[in-house]
């Protein structure tokens, strides 16, 4: 078996579950005969036509509403956002129509809003952004974030048949760098688990998405020094699994969190608040973070390396974390 | 009379319409005697319009109401102790005490989608609504409405155009009640009659005096049928007047009260009651013993919703997710192989009519059509400076658009083939276009002082 990319993994999830269930469809911009900005979604519409592969007019309120309104007669939709950063454009209608629909009326949507997110690729404030606590703070939605080519394919499964609407956030930076072997047999992957990526004694690092692969790194030049590292990667962010970093903590007793998100408002914080209610008493030093700084995503290369978490930096704070 | 409708419709959609106004004067009752929630949205005077469309839809179709629509509900098939303990904020009541009004619908069996408060957000789901139907094979029809005001929302427009280029059975009832909370029709679009939007989204309209039940739900039932036979969307103006403040608290004092006395003229239940009379449908007992029914009916629902406990607080936490609480099977009224591979499959290429050149005459090449248009500003500056009009010319109404050809599947969009409606209030009487037309309506002798005025 040849090794696939994140984005092959994801195309190749889509195409099962076409295969598997005509009550999928696709809608987004230039996905049909384009194949998508990024290719997520080429041959889709070749193979199962434009019943099911639809091409829309450059309207995110349009697409989500529409999504929306198909979930409600059984079908289960996947959006594409050309770029993430665009579901700023329908911010309503996903977070007062979708997610609100079975709290309030007791009407399910499954649909998936699947697009690619983060920085790294120069992509400047507007193709590079990282949304996703506008949404982990949104009751009634799922978000999912993965960080390997396995995950995005057993996830996107998931995500498609969850019978709630799930945001799915691909780093595009990700896309075509992480590679690995697939299973030839089916899997899926459970919304809402964690995964250790490395076991280690001596503090906990949580991640996810391209941070988890920065904390990873971090983790093996902090093994030169004598400092072992476990690293989380989250997998999803709502729900969140409390149990994975609850019981690492207990174990490390030290707590660095990772994200490429900005840091005012970012998922760090509510996990340094989950780890003080749940494991306050096995804590051995202060919750550190490593984030994005509270700035747009800039444009230049310069800037923009200043303004990601870097190996270094997640060095320097786990080495800062390991003296306590 | 109506030949496409019963004595027996005929009386039903005096039965609906009088019941919504009459469960709605029950719904002030219980605001002023604290009994109601939240607010109590009133459709007094638009009765009509809520009626008379959603009558045309078939038990298979799908609606979805804004928050005067509680007369599309009943129409449905929603009980008056739905909409009761709705605003009672009621365990019993549809969503649990979840959400109140008419937040509330049904996917399994009434097909009813429940509205949101930002306005506009409906109109992009009832046109998935009508694709996911049209892909299953369902043939039914979405339904929905805006008023004045919500069509200014930018949902509005990605909504309908959205519905326009994917050809969706959606009818969109646009309530023109001439005012948004405060805001009078004038402040939200420079436009005679908002059905005339239809034409920029390539799709056809009508426009009806929404006072008028049996004229309402002609117009609907074109338009459900239109859409069945797929030629929607179709826009429908109903123009009316909301009789009363936005809401329950709204003593609505910045309506001038000459335009209530306007409007109350042409309520529309006397107006219909006038029309089963004239016609012979029905008798004074006829009336009364409808009259009965609906009393007796919402006596019973009020009681029942009266006599509802509240909601358990625990059970704020339950129902954020589907946690395996409803299955989702779509309703597939067509083989399924019809839309797998390799039944489904294309080759995924774009058609391009006329190469994008459709505004040109056909065969002209593109050079021709640009110097055209570049030759006119030049006459212009060529000619002779006394042939020019030394006053300004007389500001005249915006003509109504000529109707085009354009991408409808007729080719002609309806918009100008209705009458427009005359609704003097419309604009609000103060309105200056609106004096002015009346102006140029009179003889030209009316018209001599008021030259000689200006010289």
């Amino acid at each position: 078996m040849p090794e696939v990319t994140m984005l092959e993994a994801i195309r190749e999830a889509l195409f099962e579950e076409f295969n598997r269930d005509p009550a999928v469809v696709t809608l987004g911009e230039d996905i049909g005969v384009f194949g998508g900005a990024f290719k997520a979604t080429e041959g889709l519409l070749a193979k199962f036509g434009p019943e099911r592969v639809i091409d829309t007019p450059i309207s995110e309120t349009g697409i989500v509403g529409a999504a929306c309104g198909m979930s409600y007669l059984g079908l289960r939709p996947v959006v594409e956002m050309q770029f993430i950063d665009f579901i700023a454009c329908c911010f309503n209608q996903v977070t007062n129509f979708v997610a609100k629909s079975h709290y309030r009326w007791g009407a399910p949507v499954p649909m998936v809003i699947r697009g690619p997110s983060g920085g790294g690729v120069h992509g400047g404030p507007f193709h590079s952004a990282n949304p996703e606590m506008y949404f982990v703070h949104t009751p009634g939605l799922k978000v999912v974030y993965p960080s390997t080519a396995y995950d995005a394919k057993g996830l996107l499964k998931s995500a498609i048949r969850d019978n709630n609407p799930v945001l799915f956030f691909e780093h595009k930076f990700l896309y075509r760098r992480v590679k690995e072997q697939l299973p030839d047999s089916e899997y899926t992957i459970p919304i809402g688990k964690a995964a250790v990526r490395r076991e280690g004694r001596d503090l906990t690092i949580v991640s996810y998405a391209a941070a988890a692969h920065t904390s990873l790194e971090a983790a093996k030049l902090l093994a030169n020094d004598g400092i072992d590292a476990e690293v989380i990667d989250l997998r999803t962010l709502l729900p969140l699994d409390r149990e994975a970093i609850v019981s690492s903590v207990k174990k490390t007793s030290k707590l660095l969190i990772v994200h490429e998100d900005t840091r005012t408002g970012g998922i760090a914080g509510e996990i340094a608040a989950i780890v003080c209610e749940d494991a306050f008493g096995h804590l051995d030093g202060p919750i550190a973070r490593v984030t994005a700084l509270d700035t747009p995503v800039p444009y230049s290369p310069p800037l923009e390396e200043y303004f990601l978490p870097s190996v270094e930096k997640v060095a320097a704070a786990a080495r800062e974390l390991a003296q306590y | 009379m109506n030949h496409q409708l019963s004595r027996e419709r005929h009386l039903e959609l005096y039965y609906f319409m009088q019941l919504n106004r009459q469960l709605e004067e029950r719904l002030v009752r219980l605001f002023r005697q604290n009994k109601i929630v939240g607010g109590v949205y009133s459709s007094l005077g638009q009765e009509a319009i809520s009626v008379g469309t959603a009558y045309a839809l078939e038990p298979r179709d799908w609606l979805a109401p804004m928050i005067r629509n509680i007369g599309t509900l009943l129409v449905k098939g929603f009980k008056p102790r739905d909409i009761f303990t709705q605003h009672m904020a009621k365990a019993t009541s549809p969503t649990h005490g979840k959400d109140g009004t008419s937040h509330f619908g049904d996917l399994k069996k009434l097909h009813v989608v429940s509205p949101i408060s930002m306005l506009g957000d409906l109109i992009p789901v009832m046109a998935g609504v009508g694709m996911a139907g049209r892909y299953l094979r369902q043939k039914i029809v979405a339904m929905t409405w805006i008023g004045d005001g919500g069509s200014s929302t930018g949902a509005f427009h990605e909504g309908l155009n959205f519905a326009a280029v994917q050809r969706a059975p959606l009818v969109l009832i646009l309530e023109n009640n001439q005012w948004a909370y405060s805001t009078p029709v004038s402040r939200q679009a420079p436009l005679k009659n908002f059905a005339d939007r239809a034409l920029a989204y390539g799709i056809k309209s009508r426009v009806v005096d929404g006072n008028d039940v049996v004229a309402v739900h002609e117009v609907a039932k074109y338009a459900v049928d239109e859409c069945r036979s797929g030629r929607g969307p179709i826009l429908i103006e109903a123009q009316t007047m909301r009789m009363k403040g936005h809401a329950q608290h709204d003593p609505a004092e910045y309506v001038p009260k000459d335009m209530f006395e306007f409007w109350k003229a042409r309520d529309p239940i006397p107006l219909y009651e006038k029309y089963l009379t004239e016609r012979g449908l029905w008798d004074a007992k006829t009336k009364a013993e409808i009259d009965a029914r609906i009393e007796r009916e919402l006596d019973e629902d009020q009681k029942f919703a009266e006599e509802s406990p509240l909601p358990d607080p625990q059970t704020a936490k339950q129902g954020v997710y589907c946690e395996g609480c409803h299955t989702i099977q779509a309703d597939w009224q067509r083989p399924k192989e019809q839309v797998m591979p390799p039944a489904a499959s294309v080759q995924a290429v774009w058609k391009i009519a006329d190469f994008g050149a459709a505004i040109m005459p056909s065969g002209a090449p593109n050079r021709q059509v640009q110097s055209e248009s570049q030759s006119k500003p030049a006459q212009n500056r060529q000619q002779p400076p006394h042939q020019r009009s030394t006053r300004p010319a007389p500001h005249r109404p915006a003509e109504r658009p000529p109707a085009v050809a354009a991408s409808g599947e007729d080719g002609v969009h309806d918009v100008s083939e209705a009458p427009p409606l005359r609704v003097p209030f419309g604009r609000g009487p103060k309105d200056r276009a609106y004096e002015r037309e009346q102006q140029q309506s009179r003889p030209a002798k009316h018209d001599r002082p008021h030259r000689r005025r200006r010289r």
